[in-house]
């Protein structure tokens, strides 16, 4: 590998094995109802910060392509989406396993859980809306359109509704932020790396995947101008 | 590692009977030292995702590689 050009992967690494190692062995608050579940803080919410990450590098790249017209930027906006939302994924099915064991319940109708369910929803439907136009510039400009849209939702939707209103989840409403556990100074030392490191991690699987989609396109010209080859 | 953290631990939790009612936390899991293994297993599917994700780029990598040179003596 090419040191010059990979030297982040390192650190993706490295960042990754100091959270999974201090994660569960560094010194964390006790605290009633979550106990050690407060280690969770190191995987659950970095999972939200790398969607949050590769939906804004998506949507910066579907305005890019409106900007430009580049099949290239409406790319990687779709391979960008798609990890992001694996990672939102994730985010969900862990919090509602940290729920299960610290407020009783896998699901609550709270502002927060609803929020960020719809804007996996919305998501989805970017991908439904790119499966059914059929003409490439048309589906990428459409795309793209869209993809602002459900950014802007994004945020409404996890960033500024459930704050507004009362919430179990920490950090918003009248609820005792996480800010409080944050300010913690040991565990902050595992977090911040902790939530680079998962970051990069997207950000390098949707460099992956952008590599390998630009290569089938490459293929797919190159069956097209050597019919024959 | 067991030798230096098990009395570190050890320390922790004499620290936190002081206090009259303590939340429930893993500290008996701990000074027994069976979390070194949690810890191991965790890191080592942290290894295999990363190596797998490693193994990936390079192919990929060499995927590109192929393309150019596909590129080359076609035209």
């Amino acid at each position: 590998m090419n040191i010059k050009k990979n030297w982040w992967k390192a650190i993706t690494c490295v960042l990754l094995f100091y959270t999974v190692i201090e994660g569960f062995l560094g010194a964390v608050p006790a605290r009633d109802i979550l106990n050690e579940t407060i280690r969770n803080l190191y995987f659950h919410v970095p999972m939200w910060f790398g969607m949050m990450t590769l939906l804004f590098i998506s949507v910066i790249y579907g305005i890019k392509h409106l900007h430009n017209g580049a099949m290239r930027s409406d790319l990687i906006a779709r391979e960008a989406a798609h990890t992001g939302v694996i990672m939102g994924v994730l985010g969900l099915i862990t919090g509602s396993l940290w729920a299960r064991y610290t407020w009783g319940t896998w699901w609550t109708q709270d502002t927060k859980l609803n929020g960020a369910a719809i804007t996996m929803l919305i998501y989805f439907a970017y991908f439904i809306l790119r499966g059914s136009v059929e003409d490439e510039q048309k589906r990428a400009r459409l795309s793209a359109v869209y993809s602002i849209f459900a950014f802007v939702m994004m945020i409404v939707f996890v960033m500024i509704l459930p704050r507004m209103e009362d919430s179990l989840h920490p950090g918003n409403g009248g609820n005792p932020a996480f800010s409080k556990y944050d300010l913690d100074s040991k565990m902050r030392l595992v977090f911040y790396p902790a939530v680079l490191g998962w970051v990069l991690l997207g950000v390098w699987i949707m460099s992956v995947r952008i590599r390998i989609a630009s290569i089938s396109e490459a293929l797919l010209n190159h069956s097209d101008t050597h019919p024959t080859s | 590692m067991k030798r230096i953290f098990t009395p570190a631990f050890l320390l922790l939790t004499a620290q936190s009977f002081a206090q009259d009612i303590k939340p429930e936390m893993a500290d008996s899991f701990r000074s027994s030292g069976k979390i070194y293994v949690v810890v191991c297993v965790a890191a080592i599917v942290l290894t295999g995702l990363l190596v797998y994700l490693i193994t990936i780029d390079r192919k990929v990598s060499k995927l590109e590689r192929d393309l150019k040179s596909l590129d080359k003596t076609s035209n």
